[in-house]
Order: C-alpha cells, then structure tokens, then sequence
C-alpha cells in the first residue's frame, strides 16, 4: 500500500474543481489510456490574464487525481506567465510529498499545464516534440532531460519514478543513462569518462609507479597500495616513509595531489598499517 | 470496523481452531521434533500427524509430503530439483501467467542457459494443450503449470497435462496454492509428480508451506542441513505453523463442500449483480472452468488503485491487476498475456471470497461499487466519449 499524504488522500477523495471550463483559453490532455493514467485540463482568463478558472478531468490512480486537483488549486488567481513556471516539484510539495514512485503524477500535472498554456499561445504542445526514447510509455528525449535537470535526478530508477520512461521493457535504460550523464555534465569545466572500479585501481597503481614511487624512493621509502574503496585509497608505508614523521604531509600534498590530478578529482588518500 | 475482506487469494484469516490449536507449541510445548526425549519426541508425533492431514487432502502418502516455509519455496524447491536430477536436460516449459515464484525463477534460468518456453493462454484464460503436447521435447527437464490462477481464478487441465508429459518420461510440477482447498484434488488419480501448497490461503499462517513430491521422483534438496524431512529439507521444522497447517488442510476438506455450493453462490451473486447494475464492465477468464472464489472484474475507463482506495474508505478488501497496484508500470502481467485491451486491465478488480465471507458482506460491496465507479468515471476524461476511443486501443 502506498504511503500517501493525508492531503493527497484528501484531494483523491473530495477533488476540487472536477470537469471541464466552458469556452475554455486553455486546454489540452496528457497521458493515455495505454499509460494507464491521462489528464485534461482546461482554464479560463479574466481580462488581466489571469486564471479565473481551472477545471480537469483524471484516468488514473489516487495521486494521479490528487495531483490534478492540486494543480487547479494552486493555478485559479495566477497570470499565465506566473502559472507557466509551476514546476512538479511545486505540485507535490503542495500536496505535502508524494511517494517517490509516484512523481510521475505531478509531472503529467505539469506538463497538462504547460500544454495548456501553448495551446492557449498558438504554440506547438512542448512534449509532442522530440526524438522518443522509452516507446513503451512514449517517453520523449526532451521530456526526460528536463525532469532530470529540474529534479537533479541521478538514477535510471528516479527517472522512471519521475515519468515512467525505462519501467515497460527495459529497452531504453541505456538512452536514459546517457541523457541522465549528459544532463547532469551540464555546466561542468570538463567531462570526464565513468571508469569502472578496476580501470581506477589500474590507473592508480600506473601512477604511483609512475609518479610517485620515483619520489620516494629518492628519500629510502616507498608505499604499497593496499586497497580502494569507492574513491578511498587505502596505502601503507614501507622503508623510510614507515618512520618518517613528515610522511603524512607527503601524503595529502604530494600522493593525494598526484592521484586527483591525474586519476580522479574525487579520491582520498588513507593510510593504513599493513 | 470490521473488514468486508474479499482477498483471500492474496492471503486469508487464521481459522480460529487453528489458531487455538497452534499455540500450546508456542508455548508449553516448544520441543524440538528431533530431540530423544519425551518432551520434543511428543511434538514430533504432532508433526507427524499434521503430515498426515496434508497427505489427506491431496490423496498422497505422508511421506511424499516435505514441509516448507511457503509456496515460493515449494516452487523453487521443485523446479531446481527436476533440473539438478536431469542434468542432461536443458529446457523448461511454463506458462506465461504463472505466479511470479515459478516465473521469476524460470526468467532467472534462462539467463543460466536454460531454454524456457512460456506458453501463452487465449482470451479466457485458458491453455491449448495441443500446443502445449507440442512443446514438449526430449530435452524438457521440468514443466511447471499452475493448478489455477491466483487473479482469474482460471482451472489449468493439469491433469491432462501431466499425463501427456508422464508419457514422454518428463517431471510434471504444478503450483497449486491457490488450488487447494477450493477445488478437490486427488493425487492417486493423475500423474502428477510435483505438488506446491501454501498455508495462508487455506486460514494456516503465513510462513509455511508444503511440496508434495511422488513417490520415486529424484529430488535434490533446496536448503540443505539436518536431516529434517529426510534429509529432503534442512531446518529445525516451524512445529506451530506445521501444526496449523495439518489441521487448516482437515478443515478444507470438512468445507470443500461449502467452498463449491455456498462460497460460489455468493460470488455468482455478487459477480452477476455487478454485471448487472455496472455499464461498461466484464468478467476476465473463464467462467466455467474457474475457482469457486474468484471473480475478476474490469470496470472500463477507471483506474483500479482509485477503486481500491475508494473501497477502503468502506472497509471492503480487494485487489486490482492496474498498474499502479503491482508496484510495475504495466497492468498486470495475466491480463496481458489475455489480450485483455488496456481500457479494461487498468480498470481491473479481483474479489476473492471465503468461507467467512457472509451475504451480507457481498451486498455490501453490490451496494457500494456501482457508486465508485459512477464517481471515477465522472472524473475520467475518456467516459464520455467512451465508445469511440474504446474502438481505437482494443486489440
């Protein structure tokens, strides 16, 4: 059973503002019968251009529901651009959380929304375009880019919790990991490759010998890598480095220093006994 | 409140005398079957007696009955046995609506290198075992059929079937939690060679299960340890659950009667009613080759979470084959492997009725659902319109 708010079981059972808006500026449905939940929703403008009535009609689940009712609450008194930049984050922190798989709902919430509104610009429905990625749930490239840089999404899971994309026949998990790295690559200096445990702990050990043995052994000592653990390196001393009272120092300024520049940006050198 | 619980084939209520009957082993007498004393040497003669009461209901001899810790365990038990003891043999036969304790495993298999044929089912449910005697090969190691279906209720003729494989000298294993106790099975009738029983669904607890296996089947033990079950099922045995098992299987066959007459009048009566006073709405599986139990409703255009959380507010138990219920993005995996259209697996509700169930549990329900449904379907985009889209996704 699901853990659902209880604003959210509120909202499933007494939904507010059910239905259509006659003579409506805005409309427009997401969602399928297939998918197994859709959303049409319509809203009215006063001569302001604000949101003087908005009403929807909901196939699906109890939070597929709740969220539609929320989203018309929230957007009745909000001027277009205003409503425009309701986010399904928005939707689901108004009904106090909802369960992670369950996110989708809001963002179907949101994209009703914005669908309405370019509708009620003369502009082309946001989500219709785009190459498909997930073809079991008609997930589009764009659509997916946008829920991971809105909802810094790190996971093929969040992604599909977010809108479904990646939970029919498991297909597309691959096109989804690289929207999931390109996205979130975004507005970093530089992108680096993903290494696999093994080809960090080969680099590293190229390294040491490479770079940092040589040093070392200058001074009589040397260092042994014990292990790697995530992005810890765990290193014993040997020779004069076992005794040396200064080898710490050396570790963090010139072991550590050497692996983040040339291996990983993200490692941390410890010394154990062995 | 009390619940309107009408999900028995998810799991059903303890029976009081099984209950009164499996607490002295929880307390006084905790000995271990095992040990040489009288104080654990007396449990092991209730242990022996409960077997006893298993062998009976299914027509078997106590000694082809192995206590385990639930169905899926009986499931895993059985298929990794008849391929641990046909090592030569590379495929396995199933279908495509099992429960996901033989089909998870078999999915599992495959990724070993096993070949795995999952046979489909037609419209209602059923299998073709012209198709199925056709899948039968001399490198079938196992088939694994279910007795009956635990969301439609639909009757497999596993009988037939594991003649067909007897024949071909090929091991026959059927999952029958959900068939026992509702139907009568007699095992000295068929050729049937492996057998999967579940305790919770026939009011003994959670946490235990059997495996029935035929006498002069090789087997290979899952857990292995002690020599509890004869070496066939290592672990100190779960004597209460046990206990509770032998007498909830005596008690099955006592209402096996009551199952079949009085049980499915009142789930023809609230079947029928539904079809009745409900537009839009049919009845998934066969009709006449079906649990006594079981009824599988789709009520088209709503969503069945939203029908089971509205039915919660009135205390009625269910469970639904939409999407949002299975924790998976898709309806259930039986309604697809049915070809049941997406307007109506979405929309799907299982009622699964038991002995403890009353009249006016079910005129309850009669009442309450066509307003559920009537609400959802107000609320949903495609109800108005609901005859031309229907045309447009069916298939």
């Amino acid at each position: 059973m699901w853990e659902y708010t209880d604003k959210v079981k509120e909202h499933f059972l007494n939904p507010r503002n059910v239905g259509e808006v006659e003579n409506p500026d805005g409309v427009a449905t997401v969602g399928s019968l297939a998918c197994g939940d859709a959303l049409k929703l319509t809203f009215k403008l006063d001569e302001n251009g604000r949101i003087t009535d908005a009403r929807f009609k909901t196939f699906g689940c109890a939070s597929a529901i709740a969220s539609a009712s929320a989203l018309t609450e929230m957007i009745k008194g909000m001027t277009v651009e205003e409503a425009a930049k309701v986010t399904n984050q928005d939707i689901a922190n108004f009904l106090g959380g909802l369960p992670e798989e369950k996110m989708h709902c809001s963002v179907m919430g949101r994209e009703a929304l914005e669908a309405a509104i370019a509708h009620y610009r003369g502009e082309p429905a946001p989500t219709e375009e785009g190459k498909i990625i997930c073809e079991c749930f008609g997930v589009t490239e764009e659509e997916i880019a946008r829920v991971v840089r809105e909802n810094n999404l790190r996971t093929i899971e969040e992604v599909t919790n977010y809108t479904k994309a990646g939970g029919g026949c498991g297909g597309c998990h691959e096109a989804i990991q690289e929207i999931i790295d390109r996205v979130r690559g975004e507005g970093k200096a530089v992108t680096r490759p993903k290494l696999s445990n093994i080809q960090k702990i080969k680099m590293i050990e190229e390294t040491i010998d490479r770079e940092i043995r040589p040093l070392l052994q200058q001074d009589g000592g040397d260092l042994e890598l014990i292990d790697v653990v995530g992005n810890r390196v765990l290193v014993a001393t040997r020779g004069a480095c076992a005794s040396c009272a200064a080898s710490q120092l050396t570790m963090k300024q010139v072991v550590e220093a050497k692996l983040r520049e040339l291996v990983w940006p993200e490692l941390e050198v410890e010394e154990v006994s062995q | 409140m009390k619940p309107i619980y009408l999900d028995n084939n998810a799991t059903s209520q303890v029976a009081p005398e099984v209950l009164e009957a499996m607490l002295p082993f929880l307390q006084d007498f905790y000995g271990n079957p095992s040990s040489m004393h009288t104080f654990g040497g007396q449990v092991g003669r209730r242990v022996s007696q409960a077997r006893e009461q298993v062998a009976n209901l299914l027509g078997a001899a106590p000694d082809e009955i192995i206590f385990t810790s639930c169905g899926t365990e009986s499931d895993n038990t059985a298929i990794r046995s008849a391929l641990a003891t046909n090592p030569g043999k590379r495929h396995i036969i199933t279908t495509r609506v099992e429960h996901p304790a033989v089909l998870s495993l078999t999915a599992r298999l495959a990724q070993e290198g096993y070949r795995v044929t999952e046979l489909p089912v037609d419209a209602e449910g059923r299998l073709n075992l012209e198709q199925y005697a056709k899948s039968l090969s001399p490198d079938t190691a196992i088939v694994s059929l279910m007795w009956a279906n635990n969301e439609t209720g639909v009757i497999f003729p596993v009988e037939e079937a594991a003649a067909l494989a007897h024949n071909r000298g090929i091991l026959f294993h059927t999952d029958a939690v959900q068939a026992v106790g509702k139907i009568p099975i007699d095992l000295r009738k068929n050729s049937i060679d492996m057998l999967s029983l579940s305790g919770h669904k026939l009011h003994a607890p959670k946490g235990v299960g059997a495996l029935y296996v035929r006498k002069g089947t090789r087997f290979s033990p899952f857990l292995v340890g002690g020599h509890q079950e004869k070496g066939r099922r290592g672990g100190t045995e779960n004597v209460p659950s046990i206990i509770a098992l032998g007498l909830a299987c005596d008690l099955a066959g006592q209402k096996m009667e009551t199952e079949n007459t009085v049980v499915k009048a009142l789930r023809d009566k609230l079947e029928n009613s539904l079809l009745i006073k409900v537009p839009r709405c049919r009845v998934n599986g066969d009709r006449t080759q079906r649990l006594p139990n079981t009824s599988n409703i789709s009520f088209e255009f709503v969503e069945g979470e939203a029908i089971l959380l509205r039915l919660n507010e009135y205390a009625i138990c269910a469970s639904s084959g939409s999407a949002c219920t299975s924790g998976s993005l898709q309806p259930s995996h039986v309604l697809r492997a049915m070809g049941v259209p997406f307007t109506m697996a979405h929309g799907s509700i299982r009622f699964s009725l038991s002995i403890y169930n009353t009249e006016k549990d079910i005129d309850a329900v009669i009442d309450t659902m066509p307003g559920i449904i009537e609400n959802l379907r107000a609320l949903s985009p495609y109800w108005e319109v609901g005859d031309s889209i229907c045309a447009g996704v069916e298939g």
